[in-house]
């Protein structure tokens, strides 16, 4: 069947984008990104550029991709990456409207390609738990209650795609922080770096994102369903690391 | 190009003294000399983020390169079941000594004995480094760590991240590789191709950069190389791999000299969800730990293939993986379950879509599992991929039993290493599924988060300093012509696919022609005269490929046209090579099925007095008629069996 789209094209950072229209003809059995597939393969046959965009695992665990569709982040399935999103479901929709994630912290590359090296910096300045390779004690000797590990596990589950900056008011990156701080900060070996709110907060501020004020807009889009009591946990620790320092 | 003998200085002795004794004879750099010494690393999954972040640790200058833009993303992030390990912690006669003969005869005897036990002697050593970062694994109520089965094994050895154990442990190294960013022992390139080695006679000082950016290409000098840039089932053009994953670093590296080992081992994954459509870009892999409960059947008879599975009668089920393995049922490794599945669809039993005129699929069912365990328990263990599969077919597998079918989703071949993951290439190491080492002809499930681990963060950092420890650090002004000379040749390369005589056809559409002939040819089953065909059709539109192919836009500029073009230039090269070893191995053994060599029942039939041996490729200047080294494989320890899952 036949998709209109309006898709964001720009050349580069400093470029003025604008919006393309294009008519593409996808099987309702493909995915978004095969559609947006065929439709490039249309362009360079065309002798056009095609558009960029990024991807790569297409099932929905790099966080590579990165599309506002109809202006929800993602698309309209919940809890799903754009890679997994159908054709099926898009089928009524009279115009899909294409844009690229948009904050002063993830400048725009070119056209639906925006720089997310930010997030990379943020992990840097404190995501992580520093062991030296060989140095660690035997795994059984640390046991970690099973609920304990369970909620770690669902903070780490973040994939770095950054919906919850692109939706939020305040291009914040508290939601992302917050899962790792949540993931690495309850786990009893992640306990010995109280700073590590605070690192990683300061890390984000610098990097151009906003603040959070609750508008917890970023846990309806997260394809991970990663919640906001991520960051009532952080805001705790961070609370307790000030009143201890 | 010179004749030499293959030798893979694996270390002799009690099996199991001789990793401590190589780590002892390996010579070391002193702390205060290291910063003197740049290693680069191409790639930043598992293998190559684990051995930057140990190599920054150790305080070399490490220098990482990634296509992707954040090493967090590689493709090793979408291994779903489990890491092996021979931990124990279940009390049912787990050793290292034991994964280390399941891994062997799970390879169906084609890997180095020696390479294989340091594995399973490394992998306890892997699940503590991993918990000490913080890796969430499943734990028991009790709070100790939680195991389950994987295919290939009767003991309960595989740690696991739920579905997601492959993005737990890439986060730990990529954390660990952070860290050593910003401690500024790693410097760190995202969104950069390595386009060639930069060569000093026989030894590599180097690489050849784009940056995917802004299409510059850039030098960078070193003291040795490591690629970790993961395995070529993207030569299928449909398979499990993430779209940028690609050969090119390594098929650059080997047209430099590096000997390519067993190409033709490519692993075909059983549970992968069918291909429904023409346009479909790749294919999604279902974790082998779905078989731990889920049964595999399809319809007794062709007559039920169109009918509602729920419709179909428990007397008109063949539960055929129960039937013909009763010892390991379900649960037998990923070459076996593969072939039977394709042997019930090619006999008309198949379910599903229909891909040139056959129904390529089977059940994997849940129902007895959702009866005896509860809908709670199944989804706790499985829930991540009963979604998945649900957003990509539309139907509810808690509901309706899923429709499987194998794809191409490893490949146990590679460069060619030594015991030192030394390529024949002087200073050029390759770790995870970039070498070749430890998988033989067929990988166990769960042994690839393993190898990747084991070789980064335990082998590469003690085998590179011995490397080191030999040479006096690389002056990069004595080196200039050579660059000029690397530097060059990537220029002329882009020019020939920039402007091809007469432009007509797209990068992906000769891909996607090229992975149908190879899947045809050189997948499940492969047999002489079709490989024959194979290699002749391959060399004719690879010819039309360098003539035809369009891209559109600038090579200096962002432009992945010209990237996937690039990467299809060797895959067309690759693609060949692995017909040619097909060709050459004239016997059955794991993944590699010739149908000249096959029992009646469709079982492997393995010829070790002729080809007991490591194939290895040298280049030879023409892509059609590369030379063969073998190295013979010695096994010492373990006697060679008929792989039996009966």
């Amino acid at each position: 069947m036949i998709f209109k789209l309006n898709i964001w094209r720009q050349a580069g950072p400093n470029a003025q984008g604008f919006f393309e229209a294009h008519e593409v003809d996808a099987s309702e059995d493909s995915s978004f990104l095969e559609m947006m597939d065929a439709l490039n393969e249309q362009l360079i046959l065309d002798g056009q550029d095609p558009v960029a965009f990024d991807f790569d695992c297409r099932e929905g665990i790099c966080g590579s991709c990165n599309l506002v569709i109809n202006g929800t982040p993602h698309g309209k399935q919940k809890a799903t990456t754009t890679c997994q999103q159908y054709m099926r479901d898009y089928k009524d929709e009279e115009a899909l409207w294409i844009e690229p994630w948009r904050a002063t912290a993830f400048p725009v590359i070119k056209d639906l390609i925006v720089d997310r090296t930010a997030f990379d910096r943020i992990i840097q300045s404190g995501g992580y738990i520093p062991i030296r390779t060989g140095s660690a004690c035997e795994a059984n000797t640390l046991p970690v209650e099973k609920d304990v590990a369970d909620a770690a596990f669902d903070a780490a589950t973040c994939i770095g795609c950054g919906a919850c900056v692109a939706v939020c008011p305040n291009a914040s990156a508290t939601l992302f922080v917050a899962a790792k701080v949540a993931h690495l900060s309850t786990l009893p070996q992640g306990q010995l770096d109280k700073k590590r709110p605070a690192k990683m907060l300061k890390a984000m501020e610098d990097e151009g994102f906003g603040s959070c004020s609750n508008y917890r807009e970023c846990e309806r889009v997260c394809p991970k369903e990663i919640k906001v009591s991520t960051i009532t946990t952080m805001n705790r620790l961070l609370y307790k690391a000030n009143k201890s320092a | 190009m010179s004749e030499f003998e293959l030798e893979s200085h694996a270390p002799k002795g009690p099996l199991q003294d001789r990793w401590k004794q190589h780590k002892f004879n390996c010579r070391v750099v002193s702390p205060a000399n290291r910063k003197k010494y740049t290693v680069i690393v191409v790639g930043t999954g598992l293998a190559g983020a684990s051995a930057a972040a140990s190599l920054g640790e150790m305080g070399y200058k490490v220098k990482t390169f990634c296509f992707q833009d954040s090493p967090r993303r590689a493709h090793s992030i979408a291994a779903q079941g489990g890491i092996n390990a021979a931990k124990n912690y279940q009390n049912d006669g787990d050793s290292v000594w034991r994964l280390f003969y399941d891994t062997i005869k799970g390879g169906d005897f084609r890997a180095r004995e020696s390479n294989v036990f340091r594995l399973a002697e490394l992998s306890t050593s892997i699940i503590d480094q991993a918990v000490a970062q913080g890796v969430p694994f499943a734990r028991e109520y009790s709070g100790y760590l939680a195991n389950r089965s994987f295919g290939g094994a009767q003991v309960s050895r595989t740690f696991y991240a739920r579905g997601q154990t492959g993005q737990q442990l890439l986060l730990g190294a990529y954390q660990a590789m952070s860290r050593q960013v910003a401690c500024g022992t790693i410097e760190h390139r995202s969104r950069c191709e390595m386009q060639d080695l930069i060569m000093d006679g026989d030894r590599a000082i180097g690489i050849i950069t784009r940056d995917l950016v802004t299409g510059e290409l850039e030098s960078h000098l070193a003291d040795c190389v490591v690629l970790c840039t993961g395995g070529y089932s993207n030569a299928f053009f449909l398979s499990t791999n993430a779209k940028g994953c690609n050969a090119s670093a390594i098929w650059r590296a080997h047209k430099q000299g590096a000997l390519f080992a067993n190409p033709c081992f490519t692993q075909i994954h059983p549970t992968c969800i069918p291909q429904h459509g023409e346009l479909q870009s790749k294919l999604t892999l279902m974790s082998e730990s779905l078989r731990n409960d889920g049964r595999v059947w399809a319809p007794k008879n062709k007559a039920d293939c169109d009918k509602r599975p729920e419709d179909i009668p428990e007397q008109d089920r063949d539960y055929f993986l129960e039937r013909m393995y009763p010892s390991f049922g379900n649960l037998v490794p990923r070459d076996i379950a593969s072939r039977a599945v394709k042997l019930i669809c090619d006999e008309g039993r198949g379910v599903g879509f229909e891909i040139d005129g056959k129904k390529l699929g089977v059940y994997l069912d849940f129902a007895d599992a959702i009866k005896t365990q509860g809908l709670d328990t199944v989804r706790e263990k499985y829930g991540n991929l009963f979604h998945m599969y649900q957003r990509i077919t539309a139907e509810n597998p808690y509901q309706t039993p899923m429709r499987i079918y194998p794809a191409v989703h490893y490949t146990m071949g590679g460069l060619w290493v030594d015991y030192n993951l030394m390529t024949t290439v002087d200073g050029l190491f390759a770790g995870g599924e970039a070498n070749f080492s430890d998988h033989g002809a067929n990988r166990l499930g769960a042994s690839a988060l393993m190898q990747g681990l084991a070789d980064g963060y335990f082998i590469l950092p003690t085998t590179v300093s011995d490397y080191l420890a030999r040479r006096k650090p690389v002056k990069a002004e004595n080196y200039q012509s050579q660059v000029d000379a690397a530097m060059q040749a990537s220029k002329t390369r882009i020019s020939a696919l920039m402007n091809a005589p007469e432009p007509s056809v797209t990068p992906d559409d000769f891909h996607r022609q090229l992975g149908q002939i190879l899947w045809h040819a050189c997948g499940m089953a492969r047999e002489k005269e079709s490989l024959l065909t194979a290699v002749e059709k391959i060399r004719m539109l690879r010819d039309e490929f360098w003539k035809k192919v369009k891209i559109t836009g600038e090579a200096e500029q962002l432009n992945q046209t010209l990237e996937r073009a690039g990467r299809v230039a060797d895959f067309f090269e690759l693609a060949e090579l692995m017909c040619l070893d097909a060709l050459e191995r004239e016997e059955s053994c794991g993944c590699h099925a010739r149908e000249e060599h096959l029992t009646d029942d469709g079982e492997a039939k393995r010829n070790d007095m002729d080809y007991s041996y490591v194939a290895a490729w040298q280049y030879s200047g023409e892509v059609s008629k590369p030379t063969l080294y073998r190295e013979y494989l010695h096994f010492d320890f373990v006697r060679p069996s008929i792989r039996n899952y009966q």
